[in-house]
């Protein structure tokens, strides 16, 4: 191993010190959006003066095929073995230009990509000549850094042909029946004690007011009986370790204090238990047992027993004829070993209760969207029939407030997209049902892009749901009749309205869900500001992450409708399907590199490296005596810790050795070239 | 053209300031800078490595000693680490460059760390402008080449 190291140093070393550097430059002016601001013909003639650089080239647009064949045409006329790209982000486009250099017979490494769109022409706007004095900067920095790049080689790794969906919602579930479907073997990880998410709260969707359960039930039912999904409902993921096709994941089996093998889904506990809890799924209204099956059309159907609100009376063991229930069963776990990892972790709705936005929480006939959903539900907690929490009255006049928890600087800036469908499917649906009834929405404006979506708009109006631009600027309660009383602005017509609902229902807008912080921490995500899961490119890679092998899909990462999140969970099984059908990844050749030679073998990188990629060496290093460190490559990951931990500099990144970044910081300066 | 900046800091001196950023987070969030067009002073350069946690204080030196009128570490938020815990790293290194740093007689506003994701956007412009608003205020640094021995 130590052999293979120090030929493989020197093997490098020896060609870079004897190989004239012969640099082109590439400057690109993506249309208007650098050259617009950047001089980049200035940047070019300024670059073609420094010491090794060839020659210099302008594109329009360098990405393209004419840019990309301009590289080509000159690596081959000025046998250049160094190309410098100034464009955009190397998040965008390195992979481009390195299949391009790469096709020349150029090593990839051998390209260094200068970003002066997003780190210069974007944010200098209003000054172009300290944009351009920036660019001459920032390029020079990547010329010099360009000429000490080395060789190397992007390694392969194998990649197990079985994948983890992570939340059994309607995205999930599609991306773990395609998997199974393409004969993937797929473990599908749901928290709760049954899959759905919350699509199976719904009483209709829109556009087309369909029953949501009704289209969701035989989905759920062909996740269960698909042989190549292995279903863990009530289960968490509790680690996650490895990379990309070798992700080694730790689920844990919550306890549903009764044997799901024997539980028949009868319900007979529930109806002997005597514990009555506010029923979760019904968003509060009405009740369930402590001993429950989540709802009828749940899969598993098994019942599960809620410890917490559990008063171990017994009766449900009693009742139970197949003797399922068990309470002192503990959680358990599974090792899993995938290849990639699907995250569909959905949403929940925004809570008003703590703002009491509109007065929800103060008055007992502001209800959510959500709730107003179970309530026209025809399982629901009253059967179908939408009434009034105060006297359980079916109401007449119904108001509607959408952007709650949207569209507004106090909660949250972002539109979730679907508020607007859902209210206008809810007023229709009611309207339908009860033609008497009265709808007002009030809203800041009505959205609705997609296929069919204007439609319904229209058809609520001409069913005569009332459309109010304006948010409610009071909101009060009658404490006579518990009736609304609203004064709203019509900002259309330009005056104060004082309005009087018996119901008012909030359109509450998509949060992030509870333990998306955990997922992150475990997969390594990036959280945007927002609190949403983060893409890895938000047009072109919308599914992907910046984890190789890890696919995000639904509203984990941002406010979706169905369709939406259905096409995402295809997206993801199909990129997902790249890896497990090739049954490898290639992976950068970035790691560290430690020199036998300098090390002391004291250590230090040991202690530093999360992965444990490096090894003391078994055996004294020649006739030294000393155990030298030894990174295994397969494990390191290239984050290059060890390398500033080193306190002899025996150790090395590759790619980010310390002369390449020194040279970039001798070269932030310009005075550097007059001294040279 | 350091003294001329000493006695009037306002003339248009723009200061020079190297931000190592890490691959993940920090120089994403400088990309979503550049994709929110958060206008910014054209004074940062920034130097990508791969996580905070390879920032060697060797760098941070040279970077002073070429003339840098601050340095700016930054990376992924605590906990938010692609390489698990490199930034818990950086956290502890830069206390100890910190103190070498102040000792050597630099002012405190010229080595800043930060946590930055890469949808912070706005606040990486931000930061940018702060410290280059702070940097203007004390002037050039005190070892540009022109004052070293």
């Amino acid at each position: 191993m130590s052999d293979n190291k120090s030929t493989d140093k020197k093997g490098t070393d020896v060609k870079k010190d004897d190989e004239e550097k012969r640099v082109g430059v590439f400057v690109c002016e993506c249309g208007v959006n650098i050259g617009g601001v950047v001089n980049t013909k200035a940047v070019a003639d300024y670059i073609g003066t420094l010491p090794g650089v060839k020659v210099t080239s302008v594109n329009k647009f360098t990405c393209s095929d004419s840019g990309q064949a301009d590289i080509q045409q000159k690596i081959k006329e000025h046998n250049l073995n160094r190309v410098v790209v100034a464009a955009c982000s190397p998040k965008t486009h390195e992979p481009t230009f390195r299949a391009c250099i790469e096709q020349m017979g150029l090593n990839q490494y051998f390209l260094e990509f200068v970003n002066i769109r997003d780190h210069c022409s974007w944010i200098h706007m209003w000054e172009k000549e300290k944009a351009t004095e920036k660019a001459k900067d920032l390029v020079r920095m990547g010329v010099e850094r360009s000429k000490l790049l080395e060789p190397l080689q992007a390694s392969e790794v194998p990649v197990t042909d079985k994948a983890l969906v992570i939340g059994a919602g309607v995205a999930g579930m599609q991306s773990a029946l395609d998997l199974a479907d393409m004969g993937f073997q797929v473990y599908l990880v749901e928290k709760e004690p049954s899959i759905g998410g919350r699509m199976a709260r719904f009483d209709k969707v829109f556009p087309t007011n369909d029953c949501s359960i009704c289209i969701l039930g035989p989905k759920m039912v062909e996740v269960a009986r698909n042989k190549n999904i292995k279903l863990m409902s009530y289960s968490e993921v509790k680690a996650v370790d490895g990379y990309v096709g070798n992700f080694n994941v730790k689920i844990e089996h919550k306890p549903r204090y009764l044997d799901v093998t024997k539980c028949t889904g009868c319900a007979k506990c529930s109806e002997v238990c005597p514990v009555e809890v506010p029923y979760d799924f019904n968003e509060g209204f009405g009740t369930r047992k402590a001993v429950y099956v989540p709802f009828p059309q749940a899969v598993p159907l098994r019942a599960v027993l809620d410890k917490e609100n559990c008063i171990n009376c017994k009766a449900c063991a009693k009742a139970c004829q197949s003797g399922a229930i068990n309470y002192d069963m503990q959680p358990s776990f599974t090792d899993l070993n995938v290849g990639v990892i699907i995250g569909a972790v959905g949403f929940k709705t925004y809570d008003p209760e703590p703002r009491h936005d509109f007065g929800y929480g103060l008055y007992d006939n502001i209800i959510t969207a959500m709730e107003f959903e179970r309530l026209l539900n025809a399982a629901g907690p009253t059967g179908g029939h939408v009434v009034r929490p105060s006297d359980c009255k079916e109401p007449i006049r119904v108001g509607f407030v959408n952007c709650v928890g949207s569209r507004d600087k106090n909660t949250n800036i972002y539109c979730s997209g679907v508020c607007c469908m859902y209210t206008i499917k809810n007023a229709q649906l009611l309207k339908e049902k009860r033609p008497e009834t009265d709808h007002t929405i009030m809203y800041i404006d009505i959205r609705t892009p997609f296929r069919a979506y204007e439609e319904s708009y229209n058809r609520s109006r001409n069913l005569g749901v009332k459309f109010l631009r304006g948010r409610p600027v009071e909101v009060k309660e009658d404490p006579v009749t518990r009736n609304i009383k609203v004064r709203v602005e019509d900002t259309l017509a330009g005056e104060m309205r004082n309005l009087e609902f018996d119901l008012m229902v909030l359109a509450t807008g998509i949060v992030p869900n509870e333990g998306i912080g955990q997922i992150q921490q475990l997969l390594k995500l990036s959280k945007a500001a927002d609190g949403l899961l983060m893409e890895a490119h938000p047009k072109l890679k919308p599914v992907d992450t910046t984890i190789d092998g890890v696919f995000l899909a639904g509203c984990a990462s941002g406010p979706k409708d169905i369709p939406y999140a259905v096409s995402q969970g295809s997206a993801c099984a199909g990129r997902a399907t790249i890896l497990l059908k090739n049954k490898k990844a290639i992976t950068e050749g970035i790691t560290a590199v430690v020199d036998p030679d300098v090390c002391v073998g004291c250590q230090v990188c040991i202690s530093m490296c999360p992965f444990q990629a490096i090894k003391l060496d078994e055996t004294p290093y020649l006739n030294t005596g000393i155990k030298k460190a030894n990174v295994v490559k397969a494990l390191c990951k290239g984050c290059g810790t060890c390398v500033a931990a080193c306190p002899t500099g025996a150790l090395e990144q590759s790619h980010f050795k310390n002369n390449q970044v020194l040279a970039q910081v001798k070269n932030v300066f310009k005075f550097q070239e007059v001294v040279a | 053209m350091s003294t001329d900046a000493k006695s009037n800091p306002s003339n248009g001196w723009e200061p020079k300031i190297v931000a190592f950023c890490c691959n993940w987070c920090s120089y994403g969030g400088a990309d979503s800078a550049g994709m929110g067009r958060f206008q910014q002073p054209a004074s940062a350069r920034i130097i990508r490595v791969m996580c905070s946690g390879r920032i060697d204080p060797l760098h941070v030196f040279n970077a002073f000693l070429e003339g840098a009128d601050a340095v700016l570490v930054t990376g992924c938020h605590i906990g938010d680490c692609h390489y698990v815990n490199g930034n818990d790293k950086t956290k502890i290194k830069y206390k100890y460059l910190e103190n070498v740093v102040r000792e050597l007689g630099i002012e405190k506003e010229r080595l800043q760390l930060n946590w930055i994701s890469a949808s912070e956007g706005e606040k990486f412009a931000n930061f940018i402008r702060d410290v280059t608003a702070q940097i203007k205020k004390i002037g050039p640094s005190p070892l540009k080449p022109e004052g070293v021995v």
